[in-house]
């Protein structure tokens, strides 16, 4: 087994970098591929929470860098999944406490094991998120429908060609059908245009993510929602399956929701 | 008298045959001395082509034919009589004479064809600059992509770009005045060229390729439309 390392970044802050890593992970694992995520936020972090790990962390990312516990007691074992874990970030350090070269050591060893290796690199351009994308194989630029956070969408995909680590893959998240009806939201397609790189998918704005975010269950464990089903076909298309982008129409006759429904039952 | 008889007139060989040159003074003199010098060089000068430089000397044209009758009895051919003075010229002109000593044609130098058109330093950026980059060149800019909102593109000479110019551009920017912008979609944050700040008018309809450059001071936006 060689894992693949995924990194998801963004540059702006707030577009959901760490609610789309812990659900595409899960998703994944739901999928029953072997997963690990690194929580590369280091001074803030949050994949815990989101995954509802919080509670078990004692050793974490920075520890198992500077030696202070082997990389088996540093990770956390998601026991509602079968084979999904969590690297935590330090709390009480910054980014500068791991350089780029750890994080590839880190990956490294855990290469052999993992099917996935699913890293939140934190917002920004410095040092975390140098952090997070040098062991990176496939990275993946969140966002927003909203401008800034596409301008720095921008940037982070040039940063990342510039690494070479390109050409990075995009989820736009958040996204208002009915908004986007209305011209009051940048489409899908203007957001494309600009960014000229490929859509990993779509991920339509939902309450049902902010409460589960809340309660620590992410919504990919549930795929009834449209966000959670969203998730489901990234982590598809991550694992090489070819799948049809969500219809993003949000006016819905019965048949279709029924439709939608028997689909993500089954997957 | 002899001495200056002999400083008023010179001859010296020029390509088409014998110039003689008079000095200053009145014709009334220089005349006879003329003659005189000529009658006494005759061994030299018979059979001769001669110009005469009459100088700013006015010589009427019966003055210019007698002259001329005298040299050809002397077996000189006078076919040129060359003056500072306009009147003169035209005398000589009316008797069929010659105003100007040939001079020899310039070499003409046959030039190879010039096929081999003289480039102009300019770079090539084959991608799209996203926003937060900067291209930066003392010569002209190509480039082959987009220029994102917050990229930037800085040129000593023109700037081209394939594609939709979306960021800011400076284009002339040690000062060329001169200095063109073009894009295939053309809808920059900023525009500066040779330091100043251009102003587009508001784009309206599909967007077409274009070109901006400044002309006295205003900002002038070309779209180019292909002939039909």
């Amino acid at each position: 087994m060689t894992a693949s390392v995924i990194t998801f970044t963004s540059g702006k802050g707030g577009v959901g970098k760490t609610t789309t890593t812990a659900n595409v992970a899960v998703a994944l694992a739901l999928l029953g591929k072997k997963v690990v995520c690194i929580d590369g936020d280091i001074g803030l972090r949050n994949l815990d929470l989101v995954l509802g790990l919080e509670n078990r962390i004692v050793y974490d990312v920075v520890d198992v860098v500077e030696g202070r516990c082997r990389l088996r007691q540093a990770m956390i074992r998601d026991k509602r999944l079968p084979e999904l874990y969590l690297i935590p970030a330090a709390q009480t350090r910054d980014k500068n406490a791991l350089s780029p070269s750890d994080m590839v050591r880190l990956c490294d060893e855990l290469r052999p094991e993992f099917d996935f290796i699913c890293i939140d690199s934190p917002a920004g351009i410095e040092r975390g998120f140098r952090n997070a994308i040098a062991p990176a194989d496939q990275v993946v630029v969140v966002t927003n429908p909203e401008v800034s956070a596409v301008r720095d969408a921008d940037r982070v995909v040039g940063l990342v060609e510039a690494e070479e680590k390109g050409p990075a893959r995009l989820i736009l998240n958040r996204v208002n059908p009915a908004m986007v009806k209305r011209n009051e939201m940048l489409s899908p397609e203007d957001v494309l245009e600009l960014l000229a790189i490929d859509l990993l998918g779509i991920v339509p704005e939902d309450e049902n993510v902010i409460i589960s975010t809340n309660r620590g269950q992410p919504i990919a464990l549930n795929g009834k929602t449209r966000a959670g089903e969203a998730f489901h076909n990234i982590a598809r298309r991550l694992n090489g399956e070819n799948v049809p982008l969500m219809k993003l129409d949000d006016r819905q006759d019965f048949f279709s929701k029924l439709a939608r429904m028997m689909r993500s039952g089954g997957s | 008298m002899i001495m200056q008889r002999r400083q008023a007139v010179t001859i010296k060989g020029v390509r088409d045959g014998l110039l003689i040159t008079l000095s200053e003074g009145s014709w009334e003199e220089l005349r006879p001395a003329l003659l005189q010098t000529m009658e006494e060089r005759l061994g030299f000068l018979k059979g001769a082509r001669v110009a005469l430089d009459v100088g700013d000397h006015l010589v009427h044209a019966a003055e210019l034919g007698a002259l001329r009758d005298q040299f050809s009895e002397w077996g000189i051919t006078l076919y040129a009589v060359i003056s500072r003075s306009p009147v003169t010229e035209q005398n000589a002109q009316a008797l069929g004479l010659a105003t100007r000593l040939s001079t020899p044609r310039p070499e003409r130098t046959i030039r190879p064809l010039e096929s081999h058109l003289q480039g102009e330093n300019a770079i090539l950026v084959q991608r799209t600059v996203r926003s937060g980059f900067k291209v930066s060149h003392h010569g002209h800019i190509v480039i082959l992509g987009d220029v994102n909102p917050g990229g930037e593109v800085l040129a000593g000479g023109n700037v081209l770009v394939w594609g939709k110019l979306k960021g800011s551009v400076h284009a002339g920017m040690d000062g060329n005045e001169q200095a063109v912008i073009c894009a295939l979609e053309l809808d920059p944050t900023s525009v500066r060229i040779a330091g100043f700040p251009v102003t587009l008018p508001p784009r309206k309809g599909k967007s077409e390729p274009q070109m901006v450059r400044i002309e006295e001071g205003r900002a002038i936006v070309e779209t180019w439309k292909s002939k039909k």
